[in-house]
């Protein structure tokens, strides 16, 4: 398995298998009356976020419990952090010292995951860097999907929104594209960039235009910012072009999804009412979120010596 | 005084055409003679069989960082960097802290440039005062100031204000003086860590797009043809720029251009794995603007190669490339990077390559005695052996910081000698120890 996880692009379409496959054997384990697993006991995990979370940083820090590693959990403002003078590097070198065996890293600034790995011995999660990737959202989101579709390879995926700025989005699209999808993004141009065709993805600005042939739509959360740096007129513009509600979820087919990675815009990118109707499986997303952290865990810290639990025993 | 006597080299002086083996006389500060059988009477013989006798280079753009962060350069380590690369003369940008905008600064900077004695060490001035773009800086004081001012800059910043820019250059043409502007449209530009493109788009990094320097460039090319003032264009950094001054060029607008070594050496790519040292402004761009600064190097559309010779702090470096602040080292590579990226693959001969880093930029600062190796004209010489291979190495530069992404890397052409009105300056690659502080 991969040292560190910094991007999607780092993953083959069998690496996504293996992740998915462990995730589901693993998601035993949360129905048992003792949900823990002895395979990283004795391992050190630390949570370093510059960027508030809570979905995120609560999930990671519940699959390496559940994995029986210890936890510590880092929250620093960026900015805050800049100006106290406790550098990036600073605080690596810190947990360097104290000789953690994962870090697990978010941060505004695109990049910062790579830049941590070339400064420590310890494997570096990446859990959302700027604009860049979210990859184990976009694991989490595969998995999801797969589980309802049982094959990704060829499934319509529609992902809508501020692509431009969304890490999720990058994730997703290479992700998607790894296993086979066909995905179009789809968004205002302001949103939209150009050079997203060269991921392997279509570029379409109509939603109208895509829905009836989706199985996936896949929601992306509207900055209020957006609006402020007159990227589109309005949020209600927004809304009216881009955003889902029962009229368009009614022109979709029967038994395609709805997606969102969360915290959502109720009204903007999506109505309450199609947020709640059976086609969306957003809280699937987050529980699912947890099996496939622990999988990436086991897969990247365990496995490595007798003492380690197989899979082959989890499944006794 | 001292004499020298450099035999054997092939003596190269793209000011008078020269390009022969001849040997060269220094004596007493000054070219006494350049052919064979000269009077050496008392002379040091150096043989530089198999390496080039140039004038020594003239860097039109480095940050010397003095006054202000001395922690990052000082006049004299920067002196010292610049004649390890082969410069007899810099000219030292106005964003210090406080600002060259008056007299007493540019003076200032001019007179510890004269303490350290390794290099000329010309200023430039700022335009505006604490370089706002708002309020004309001291431009006639500094003229006439021991300085003696003759390019005059906001580096680092574009001026946004064209009225500004209009009254500015109409105000310059008294003094004869240059108008040189970082082109950058400040608002098309705004939070971009890197050129936008798609590379940019795949890192999810903030793009600064090409039209930013452009725009810029065209608003300026039609003000210096509407004011009749020198423009000079820094640092150059697309094919869209190159050519807007190529057609300026032939419609006789008095413009000239610099181009970086960065700039034709590297591209985009340089940030795929998030490297702060690669961050730089204007940003590294697509592979087809790295080869149009090339061919406009080439055809001498672009006059000179500048450095832009910018240290940083490693703290500040490394840092979040999101705060890490944009600049890169240079000046100890320039001609290395000249020689592998340009020479070697047959883009320009050395006598080109002489041209933009020693005479060309010598002319645009009008200074007398650098750029040419004329007999009784002040001895700055510089020796370098084109072949030479090196690897760039950290722990024997000579700038205080060592920001550069091409740490590691090898380099071919390496400066041997290097003489400063005379004085020996650089012996062996090694840059006189009584002169390193």
């Amino acid at each position: 398995m991969i040292k560190h996880l910094l991007s999607m692009d780092q993953l083959s379409a069998e690496d996504i298998t293996t992740i998915l496959d462990t995730a589901d054997s693993l998601r035993q384990v949360t129905d048992r009356p003792i949900k823990k697993l002895p395979t990283l006991r004795g391992r050190t995990v630390c949570n370093l976020f510059y960027e508030a979370s809570t979905r995120t940083r609560i999930s990671f820090e519940l699959a390496a419990k559940r994995l029986s590693a210890d936890v510590i959990n880092f929250s620093a403002d960026s900015k805050s952090s800049v100006a106290k003078g406790e550098g990036f590097k600073d605080t690596a070198w810190t947990l360097e010292a104290m000789g953690v065996d994962a870090i697990i890293v978010r941060h505004g600034s695109s990049g910062a995951p790579h830049q941590l790995s070339r400064w420590v011995k310890a494997s570096v999660i990446n859990a959302g860097d700027g604009a860049h990737e979210h990859p184990t959202q976009a694991l989490l989101d595969l998995f999801s999907i797969r589980e309802h579709f049982k094959e990704l390879d060829g499934l319509k995926v529609a992902i809508v929104g501020d692509v431009l700025h969304s890490r999720v989005a990058r994730s997703n699209v290479k992700g998607l594209a790894t296993m086979g999808a066909e995905v179009v993004v789809v968004g205002p141009p302001t949103l939209i960039p150009r050079e997203a065709a060269t991921w392997g993805a279509r570029i379409e600005y109509d939603l109208d235009a895509v829905l009836e042939d989706l199985d996936v739509c896949y929601l992306l959360r509207v900055q209020q910012e957006r609006q402020a740096e007159q990227l589109f007129p309005s949020l209600r513009e927004y809304a009216a072009l881009w955003g889902l509600d029962r009229r368009r979820l009614n022109r979709m087919k029967p038994d395609a999804l709805v997606m969102h990675p969360g915290p959502m815009n109720r009204g903007v990118e999506i109505s309450a009412e199609v947020s709640e109707s059976p086609r969306s499986i957003i809280l699937d997303q987050v529980a699912n979120g947890l099996a496939v952290r622990m999988s990436l865990l086991y897969l990247m810290l365990g496995g490595r010596s007798k003492e380690d639990v197989t899979l082959e025993e989890l499944a006794v | 005084m001292s004499a020298f006597l450099l035999t054997g080299g092939r003596v190269i002086d793209p000011a008078t055409g020269r390009d022969e083996t001849a040997d060269v006389l220094i004596r007493d500060g000054v070219i006494t003679g350049i052919g064979k059988r000269l009077d050496t009477k008392g002379a040091e013989t150096i043989d530089v069989a198999g390496a080039v006798v140039s004038p020594g280079f003239v860097d039109l753009h480095t940050h010397v960082r003095e006054p202000g962060r001395e922690d990052e350069e000082t006049i004299a380590s920067a002196s010292a960097a610049a004649a390890a690369g082969g410069f007899t003369a810099i000219c030292a940008m106005p964003n210090t802290d406080p600002v060259a905008d008056s007299a007493a600064v540019v003076e200032k900077v001019w007179a510890l440039g004269r303490e350290a004695g390794l290099v000329e060490v010309m200023v430039a001035g700022a335009l505006s005062k604490n370089l706002e773009g708002k309020k004309m800086a001291d431009i006639g004081e500094m003229v006439r100031s021991f300085a003696r001012v003759r390019l005059f800059t906001d580096d680092g910043h574009g001026v946004q204000d064209a009225l500004f820019v209009r009254r500015t250059m109409e105000y310059l043409v008294a003094f004869d003086a240059i108008y040189a502007e970082h082109c950058e449209d400040a608002a098309l530009a705004e939070g971009g860590q890197m050129h936008e493109g798609e590379r940019s788009a795949a890192l999810g990094l903030r793009g600064i797009p090409a039209e930013a320097e452009e725009l810029m460039a065209v608003r300026d090319l039609a003000l210096a043809k509407l004011t009749g003032c020198r423009l000079h264009l820094l640092h150059i950094s697309t094919a869209g720029t190159v050519e807007l001054v190529r057609r300026a060029k032939a419609e006789g607008v008095t413009v000239t251009a610099e181009a970086t070594p960065h700039h034709f050496s590297l591209t985009d790519d340089a940030l795929g794995d998030y490297d702060p040292n690669a961050k730089v402004n204007p940003p590294l761009r697509t592979e087809e603007d790295r080869a149009a600064i090339v061919a406009g190097l080439a055809d001498g559309t672009i006059d000179a190669i500048a450095t832009d010779h910018a240290p940083h702090a490693d703290h500040e470096k490394d840092q979040e490339l999101l705060y890490a602040p944009p600049g890169m080292i240079g000046l100890e590579t320039a001609l290395g990077l000249g020689i592998t990226n340009l020479v070697e693959p047959g883009h320009l001969g050395l006598p080109v390559l002489i041209d933009r880093m020693a005479t060309a930029p010598a002319r645009i600062l009008g200074l007398a005695g650098q750029g040419s190796l004329v007999e009784g004209g002040p001895a700055n010489v510089t020796v370098f052996d084109p072949a030479a291979k090196w690897i760039v190495d950290p722990t024997t530069m000579h700038s205080k910081s060592r920001n550069t992404p091409v740490l590691g890397t090898e380099l071919h052409g390496k400066v041997v000698h290097v003489f400063f009105r005379g004085t020996h300056t650089v012996t062996d690659g090694r840059v006189a120890s009584e002169a390193l502080v």
